[in-house]
């Protein structure tokens, strides 16, 4: 990174003045919120399917495009999308496994594709000879040169996969939680799956732009496990899994600033704190609750 | 098969439920329908009539085409052959109208939702959009809704743990909360499948009680798939039995006796009673070999084998 360190001074308002003051911070905070409202919304429906390892491909699946494209000289934002979307729609080919025991074959097929993408994209890396810090931006993550151009793309996209996942929301929840009664009730679970890999593949564009390939759990995973352990009311998890993802994103944002450690490392060291408070909290609570039934209920009284 | 299902209508109990008269159109019917899957047929000649409010039975041995029969029913599998109705519609458009209760569904552990978020998935899971936060408060039917979904779960006597994420709770008491699910949508007909399988004989007992007394006392047409069908003999109207690729209907006293079974399987089979009134099938011969691989394709099916030995109605 070439720009002078800033200080905290932590005479709050005149930070963020500072903050503020320059326009790349200014368009870093208002990419960082787009995606982080998306990344918590579709990572919310990813860690209630068990999915996440597809939203770890999908992610790194866009360092190629973004390495492609920049190799090709063409837009980089065009390289991380075409890229997700287009492992999306292969995976979504994948038939889904009836052997019972889950997703063996899938998670062969997601693991080929996810290692072919990433040499693919040390191949276009060493093809274009460019400057390595390009490479840990594409990888872990940059708030620098976010242009106008991208925020508004970001916004675009971002409000689109938005728009489509509360509009299956309801039978996305179903399909994912109780996919035998869906499908006897009619509900498309294979196209709503289909649906939900594209949108996932979209956020895992957005998301690789801001903490990088390597780190998109850190807003897409991180926030909704930490929610999810807090409350069991899918409303509620859900919208607190947006909070936590916008805290962690403008924490992360602003520490960058004021630091010279990239801003992939703050993003996930606040996911994992919020976590780890998360399960910490359940973990006690669950502790002194089940003492507190302990005392309460005689033997026998315990229902297997 | 036809004949001893349009005879026996007659000799149903009395009922109180004006659908239960002999006039009102079956609720599920059956012509000669077959079921073929991966180029193998299934059953075939399947030919059965279930009256409105009838509690009906469909037994086998392991890999015999129960739970087909059930899928055959809301439309999931086609009929390569015969015709179905369903409430008066084809198989796969009646809908919210039947409830359905898959084979052994056991849920993740980890998985953070409640019981109650399961059972409210009966009602609306198949309406797309998000329910309003808070719309109960401003809509009538978000508020009867809410009062359905209350109703059913204090119906099946879960209401002490709907709240507590679904893989907390123990296997009879997830079954109750599915059994929940499947009537919060007001079904006309239930198809459960195996409701009473991995469960304790004390749960087998209440949860068989259960199902019979939402039929008496709600009118609603119940088939429910058993290998073993000691736990809900009593309350029986029809048993549909399958072997061989072929099915048998009629009541338990009809069909379960060893002039039936005998001729069914092709080989000598005796059905006795115990002194306390259960059957025991003697003789019933191992699932055929080539019935295995189907197994692969249906999740529900793989591991049960094994499970005969313990079957209190299958001896050997």
């Amino acid at each position: 990174m070439t720009q002078s360190v800033s200080r905290l001074t932590w005479n709050i308002p005149g930070d963020l003045h500072q903050l503020f003051g320059f326009h790349f911070m200014v368009n870093a905070f208002r990419a960082g919120t787009v995606v982080a409202i998306v990344a918590g919304a579709v990572g919310w429906f990813m860690v209630l399917r068990r999915s996440s390892f597809v939203g770890h491909t999908l992610a790194v699946v866009s360092f190629p495009g973004a390495a492609g494209a920049i190799w090709l000289g063409i837009s980089v934002t065009v390289g991380y999308f075409a890229a997700s979307i287009a492992a999306a729609l292969v995976i979504a080919m994948v038939p889904p496994s009836r052997t019972g025991g889950g997703t063996s074959g899938e998670a062969a097929v997601i693991g080929t594709v996810q290692a072919f993408a990433l040499a693919c994209g040390v191949l276009f890396v060493s093809l274009y000879s460019g400057i390595l810090d390009s490479v840990t931006g594409l990888l872990f993550g940059t708030f620098l040169g976010i242009s106008d151009d991208q925020v508004v793309t970001l916004l675009i996209v971002g409000a689109a996969v938005l728009v489509a996942l509360v509009a299956m929301a309801r039978p996305l929840f179903f399909a994912s939680v109780d996919p035998d009664v869906a499908s006897a009730r009619r509900v498309p679970v294979r196209l709503l799956s289909t649906l939900y890999l594209v949108l996932l593949g979209c956020t895992a564009a957005e998301v690789s732009q801001i903490t990088g390939a390597l780190l998109v759990f850190a807003l897409l995973v991180m926030p909704a496990a930490a929610a999810q352990q807090v409350t069991v009311r899918p409303g509620w998890s859900f919208l607190l899994t947006i909070t936590l993802a916008l805290a962690v994103t403008w924490l992360a944002l602003g520490a960058a600033y004021f630091s010279i450690y990239p801003v992939g490392f703050y993003v996930t060291s606040f996911g994992f704190a919020a976590y780890a408070l998360a399960a910490a909290g359940r973990a006690i609570g669950g502790w002194t609750g089940s003492r507190a039934s302990a005392n309460m209920t005689p033997l026998g009284a315990v229902d297997g | 098969m036809t004949e001893s299902a349009t005879n026996q209508t007659p000799d149903t109990p009395v009922s109180p439920e004006p659908t239960r008269s002999r006039g009102s159109a079956p609720a599920v019917q059956m012509m000669d329908a077959a079921v073929r899957l991966g180029g193998r047929m299934i059953w075939s000649e399947a030919t059965l009539e279930v009256a409105p409010g009838e509690f009906v039975a469909i037994l086998g041995p392991n890999g015999a085409g129960k739970s087909t029969l059930v899928k055959a029913l809301l439309g999931v599998f086609p009929l390569a052959a015969g015709r179905a109705v369903v409430l008066g519609r084809p198989p796969g458009e009646a809908g919210r109208d039947i409830g359905y209760l898959p084979q052994r569904r056991n849920f993740d552990p980890g998985l953070r939702v409640r019981g109650i978020d399961i059972v409210r998935l009966g009602s609306d899971g198949d309406r797309w959009g998000v329910p309003i936060p808070g719309g109960h408060r401003l809509f009538r039917n978000r508020r009867e809704q809410r009062h359905l979904v209350d109703e059913v779960i204090e119906l099946v006597g879960a209401t002490a743990y709907a709240s507590r994420p679904i893989g907390e709770v123990s296997g009879g008491e997830q079954q109750r909360l599915l059994i929940a699910q499947a009537l919060v949508g007001r079904p006309q007909l239930l198809l459960l499948d195996e409701p009473l399988d991995s469960l304790d004989l004390p749960n087998q007992s209440s949860v068989a009680a259960l199902i019979s007394r939402l039929c008496r006392e709600r009118g609603v047409t119940v088939m429910i798939v058993a290998h073993d069908a000691n736990p809900i003999l009593s309350y029986l109207d029809r048993v549909v039995y399958l072997a061989r690729g072929r099915a048998v209907s009629g009541t338990p006293a009809e069909v379960i006796t060893s002039a039936t079974l005998t001729s069914l399987y092709g080989t000598p089979i005796e059905v006795l009673s115990a002194s306390d009134g259960r059957l025991v099938v003697v003789g019933e011969p191992e699932a055929p070999a080539h019935h295995t691989d189907r197994h692969a394709g249906h999740p529900g099916h793989s591991g049960h084998s094994g499970h005969s030995g313990h079957d209190p109605g299958t001896a050997r």
